[in-house]
């Protein structure tokens, strides 16, 4: 197995085992029409890491964060959180779970509070202060509150994704090019969060086309599919 | 974090809530579905001779056949917008029924669509010749029938979710499933207007109703996955 | 009960050698079913007392009647196992049903019309089962619609999986539409509760035909079923070394 990108500064997490696997993957196997797309990919994830995919374009980055999600239907292989299998109860794992795909679910027609309240509403009700502190911690409070978000920007519109990512307290985050449309600013809130989230014990799976430097948190790079994790 | 979990019923809730919100937000696509209804029921007399006679033997099938163009129309965009930014797989994500949440959707979409017809239909029969005795019954059976296209569309509406203009498909797929309920509703209202008794065919689209609700929103929720893969 | 066979029919090469080796003789005994009834029903079966010779359309009508809601529910059947334990053969077998049964349902109502001509002395009448028959061609073409709207292959067999599950309340409504409202369409004959009410002498033919058209019916399914896993499978190692193989194996 060779080692790649891997920090070995592994901070404390409060409350959580220290390199605790949550997540295991082994002998994914996918196939998209006649495209035998993912080959036996397996990798674990620990509380507290992060792995971001760094795969060549259409070599299977989304379908394999699809797939975890529960979206695509793997023709074998086994997915395990927290030791039990996937199959065994989506439930929980949705509970624990946060996905951010290509569309950020945003309603163009609300404002940018409305939207963290329905978005949060579906999972579990936050006092509106802290859905203000949310906007704060991306950059997002300084707005017309009344605008709506349909004349955001695209980098706008992906931090404001980002807080509601934040408000979910998903413990596995599976982020499809979370980086996309995001300026220089956005993308140090997206690290702040990220850090914040491995910190916390959280785990996260990335696939990103440029790497995202999470100095002083435990991240893995995975360049090639093909190979091991 | 001082948050407690959502249940099913308060997440369906605010659904429900942000459906309606948005709706009144842009009002534009339920307002159509209206106007056509009008405008269609406005066509039978300027087809046929205004004759009264005439006109009172063809309002319950004009009525009742507008009604489901109507609906056809406005099932476009039930699930529409809702897949096309990812709302409806946050929806799956959310570890809450699906069922639930997509029929909190199909209540809102009724209460957009099929209410205003529900209040407004009555007018539109009078004009055709309907006695003003016959309002309490014909608005009973366009409220049942109504409620029950809702339904039984919105398994229409998931299975062409995606394709490339599938309002033509969409109408091929539904019509089968909701010829029952055209049938007896036009019956109803025939008998209404004559002032006999519909309690009948009333029971018969009640029952119709029960069906669609048990079992529709899980065809439904079905084909909304597929349309995920 | 011993599942292994249904396991085994989900293989692609097993589903092909099968259906290459019993498709010729079940095309070969509806030949001789067809030859059989067809001379049973137009020439040795008496003639009917109300209707004379007109009654014979029967064992071309009743048949294509049966074989269209059976074909509905095979679909149907094969649909909710490829739906269910993501079988993709089971799809391939949902998709080959679907043209037969719209043309048995077809045939049926076009049938139908020719003889409602001399008997009620018109093409058609909306009449229950009529319409319900009507609404199973519309499932069966809706069905084929589907499929063919959506590109991704494998979205597809599963939404037209769905629909035709969804369809399914309507094998029942069709059968029974005679029995639940005042029908112009006469009552079942042959699949009745006590018994047939027709006379062994018309009814044997009738029999004969329904087993020409279901052999029929499985003939072309089991045919277009392998083609569809010929070219689901194109790829595949174990199709090369078929086709490359000498004339071995059908």
């Amino acid at each position: 197995m060779r080692e790649c990108g891997f920090d070995s500064r592994r901070p404390h997490h409060a409350g959580t085992p220290v390199g605790h696997r949550v997540l295991k993957v082994g002998n994914l196997h996918l196939w998209r029409g006649d495209r035998h797309l993912l080959r036996g990919v397996a990798f674990s994830l620990e509380a507290g890491q992060a792995l971001q995919l760094l795969w060549p374009n259409g070599t299977g980055k989304t379908s394999l964060l699809r797939c975890l999600a529960g979206f695509l239907h793997a023709e074998e292989g086994e997915v395990r959180w927290r030791g039990v299998r996937l199959t065994s109860d989506r439930d929980v794992f949705h509970q624990d779970l946060a996905y951010l795909g290509h569309e950020t679910a945003l309603k163009g027609d609300l404002t940018a509070m409305e939207n963290l309240q329905y978005a949060c509403a579906l999972r579990m009700r936050h006092p509106p202060a802290q859905l203000q502190a949310a906007l704060a911690a991306t950059g997002l409070d300084r707005l017309d509150p009344q605008q709506p978000v349909r004349s955001f920007s695209a980098g706008q519109q992906r931090r404001l994704a980002l807080a509601r990512l934040s408000l979910w307290g998903a413990k596995l985050w599976l982020l499809d090019e979370p980086a996309s449309n995001l300026d220089g600013a956005g993308l140090q809130v997206l690290q702040q969060m990220l850090r914040a989230h491995l910190e916390g014990g959280g785990a996260a799976l990335l696939a990103t086309h440029q790497a995202i430097g999470l100095e002083g948190a435990d991240s893995r790079l995975w360049r090639d599919a093909r190979e091991a994790a | 974090m001082n948050a407690a979990r959502a249940t099913a019923l308060q997440a369906a809730v605010a659904v429900f809530r942000r459906d309606l919100l948005l709706a009144f937000r842009r009002p534009g696509e339920w307002l159509q579905a209206l106007a056509f209804f009008v405008l269609v029921t406005v066509l039978f007399p300027l087809a046929l001779e205004p004759e009264p006679s005439v006109l009172r033997l063809v309002a319950p099938a004009a009525l009742w056949v507008t009604l489901l163009l109507a609906s056809l129309l406005a099932l476009d965009f039930l699930f529409r917008e809702d897949a096309r930014d990812g709302t409806l797989e946050q929806f799956v994500l959310s570890g809450q029924p699906f069922t639930a949440l997509l029929l909190a959707k199909v209540a809102t979409h009724w209460l957009i669509t099929g209410l205003p017809v529900v209040l407004v239909g009555p007018l539109a029969a009078m004009s055709l010749g309907a006695p003003s005795a016959s309002t309490p019954g014909l608005m009973l059976a366009l409220l049942l029938g109504s409620v029950s296209l809702s339904l039984i569309g919105s398994i229409g509406a998931g299975l062409t979710l995606g394709v490339r203009r599938g309002g033509a498909l969409l109408s091929l797929l539904v019509l089968p499933l909701v010829m029952p309920v055209l049938v007896f509703g036009a019956r109803a209202s025939a008998q209404a207007m004559a002032g006999e008794e519909a309690t009948g065919a009333l029971y018969l689209l009640a029952a119709m109703g029960v069906l669609a609700l048990t079992l529709a929103p899980l065809a439904a929720a079905a084909a909304v996955r597929i349309s995920m893969e | 009960m011993n599942w292994v066979w249904f396991h085994r029919f989900g293989s692609p090469p097993y589903f092909y050698r099968f259906a290459g080796r019993w498709a010729p003789w079940f095309l070969g005994i509806a030949v001789a079913l067809l030859l059989v009834g067809l001379y049973g029903g137009l020439a040795v079966a008496p003639v009917d007392y109300y209707q004379s010779d007109a009654f014979r359309i029967i064992y071309v009508h009743v048949p294509a009647a049966y074989l269209s809601l059976m074909t509905y529910t095979w679909m149907a059947i094969a649909a909710a196992v490829g739906l269910i334990w993501r079988i993709k053969i089971a799809h391939a077998v949902a998709a080959a049903c679907a043209p037969a049964g719209a043309s048995f349902t077809a045939v049926s109502l076009a049938t139908g019309m020719i003889w409602g001509m001399p008997t009620w002395g018109t093409w058609w009448a909306w009449d229950p089962r009529l319409i319900s028959q009507l609404f199973v061609l519309f499932f069966f073409l809706g069905y084929i619609a589907l499929r063919g709207a959506i590109e991704d292959r494998d979205r597809a067999d599963r939404a037209s999986a769905v629909l035709a599950i969804v369809g399914v309340i309507n094998v029942p409504i069709v059968h029974y539409s005679v029995e639940w409202w005042n029908s112009l369409h006469q009552a079942p004959t042959l699949l009745r509760s006590d018994g047939p009410t027709m006379p062994m002498s018309m009814a044997w033919p009738l029999l004969v035909m329904i087993g020409a058209y279901t052999f029929y019916f499985l003939a072309i399914m089991l045919m277009r079923a392998r083609a569809e896993v010929v070219r689901r499978e194109r790829g595949g190692a174990w199709l090369r070394e078929i086709l490359a193989a000498p004339e071995a194996s059908p």
